[in-house]
């Protein structure tokens, strides 16, 4: 048969599928892409989101901003001093005295320390440094700090994970937990991890970042996306976190 | 300028067959989209790549439309002498971009 | 809740339209395979198009139609008398027909290319090899394309 089956048998082939099998551990969201990108992930000069890495060891070098200085001029080396850090991220923030993104990290270091204006969201720079400081990590385990004062937000976050939201009613732990392993049109349905994050997404034809795909999915319900960098994003990036430790990072991913 | 990435080999036998793996940043814009108002998003595309070992032209490729994003060409020469590869990329708005990789050939 | 009109972010307008011409962009069959094998007569030229030779390796199903590995490769031994002069590749169902056209000779060493492509829907790719001695030869693979579920 040389057509696939249209939209129309979604909610079909979704029941009929059902859930995947019990596994041991999270599993990445690489182990439900088919052969070719896979390779396409592994091989870094084949790998699109490279490109972005690239760009961030330029600017990681860059004097930048009022101050005129680089990430480099405090941080060094990045591939000794960011070894580990998106691994650990989100983190507790004393400065703001809440949960942060490794994105809204490096934000405030560059409007605190480099004196620059605030960049916008999915901006080039931004996610150049974000991919490079995250590709440092590659190969390690995701390690959420356990931090008791990030307890609170990371349960708010679980329970964004499995409210329905949107016109379609659904929450992220019907399609991520219940339907991981089934599939939605032709493609496998992935556990929701973020440890492929920043990545590259042949549907964006770019890379992007996971508050992107979180608010993807939201519109994919039809419910109305949180406002970049909202807290609602943050906690269910914290819980999201939490759920894959132990899962290597793969920055940058590819995804289709 | 645009980022480029270029896999080949720093040395080689001479006579060996070498693959040189080319990857660069660019939209790839299809001239066939429509932004949310209708309007169509003009074409701009990179729409020829080039490689000279020592100025001579080893490689063309053409390419269209129904190429990816960020281009991504691989192909393959004979190691011949010491030198340099050429790699140049032209296309739509005068867009153009030349890399070069040294090649030891023993 | 709902989205209002005029609060649904531009970005996801953006990719719907952008999105859309695929469906708008809809042709009879026949005009699409017409319009391929005017291409492949354009490259041969007078040459009659002969089946074999050629190697197209895609994959058969595909989760992104955005970017697709292909490969062309030719069984040559790419000597100054017997060589691979140019590869093309052009599709079905695409707006257009081209994808790529590569300049090989004997300094190429093997008869080899490999690329990303875009292909809009499920359709025949065909790969065309012109050799030095004038002969012309394909390859044809049908690919089935399958689109995002959950698209911007």
């Amino acid at each position: 048969m040389r057509r696939v089956a249209g939209a129309a048998s979604l909610a079909f082939a979704v029941g009929l599928c059902g859930a995947a099998p019990a596994v041991d551990g999270p599993r990445s969201g690489a182990a439900d892409m088919s052969a070719e990108l896979q390779a396409m992930q592994r091989d870094d000069g084949a790998n699109p989101g490279m490109l972005w890495v690239a760009d961030g060891e330029a600017l990681w070098r860059r004097p930048a901003g009022s101050r005129q200085r680089s990430c480099a001029s405090c941080h060094g080396d990045a591939t000794r001093s960011m070894r580990g850090v998106a691994a650990r991220y989100p983190a507790y923030d004393a400065a703001s005295r809440r949960p942060i993104d490794l994105r809204g990290r490096i934000e405030a270091c560059r409007t605190r320390a480099q004196g620059q204006a605030p960049s916008r969201p999915e901006s080039a720079e931004a996610l150049a440094l974000e991919a490079y400081v995250a590709h440092q990590s590659r190969g390690l385990p995701l390690a959420p700090p356990a931090d008791p004062r990030l307890a609170p937000a990371r349960a708010r976050g679980e329970a964004l994970f499995r409210q329905r939201i949107g016109q379609l009613d659904l929450s992220c732990a019907q399609c991520h937990e219940q339907h991981a392993g089934g599939r939605l049109g032709g493609s496998r349905i992935p556990q929701g991890h973020p440890n492929g994050y920043p990545l590259y997404r042949l549907e964006w034809q770019s890379l992007g970042s996971l508050q992107r795909r979180l608010r993807n999915c939201m519109t994919g319900v039809r419910a109305e996306p949180h406002d970049w960098g909202a807290p609602a994003l943050i906690e269910l990036e914290l819980y999201l976190a939490q759920r894959a430790r132990g899962l290597n990072v793969e920055a940058p991913a590819v995804r289709p | 300028m645009a980022r480029a990435l270029i896999t080949a080999p720093r040395t080689a036998k001479r006579g060996e067959i070498i693959e040189i793996r080319t990857l660069i940043a660019h939209p790839m814009e299809t001239g066939h989209r429509n932004d949310g108002q209708g309007r169509l998003l003009p074409r701009d595309i990179i729409r020829r790549l080039r490689c000279d070992y020592d100025g001579e032209r080893v490689f063309e490729a053409e390419l269209f439309p129904a190429i990816a994003a960020n281009p991504y060409v691989v192909f393959t020469t004979v190691a011949t002498a010491s030198g340099t590869l050429s790699l140049r990329w032209e296309g739509d708005n005068g867009f153009a971009q030349t890399e070069t990789v040294a090649i030891t050939v023993t | 809740m709902t989205p209002r009109p005029s609060s649904i972010p531009r970005r996801r307008l953006l990719a719907a339209g952008a999105a859309a011409p695929l469906a708008l962009c809809w042709r009879p069959a026949a005009a699409d395979a017409a319009e391929l094998e005017a291409a492949i007569r354009g490259f041969a030229g007078a040459a009659p198009v002969q089946a074999g030779r050629v190697t197209l390796d895609i994959a058969p199903l595909v989760e992104n139609g955005n970017a697709v590995p292909v490969t062309v490769g030719v069984d040559s031994p790419m000597s100054a008398a017997d060589h691979v002069k140019r590869i093309a590749l052009f599709n079905e169902r695409n707006p257009q027909r081209e994808v790529a056209v590569f300049h090989l000779g004997p300094r190429a060493g093997r008869a080899s290319v490999a690329t990303r492509i875009r292909l809009a829907s499920s359709q025949q790719l065909v790969a065309l090899a012109e050799l030095s001695d004038g002969s012309v030869w394909s390859r044809r693979v049908d690919v089935i394309v399958t689109l995002a579920a959950c698209i911007e």
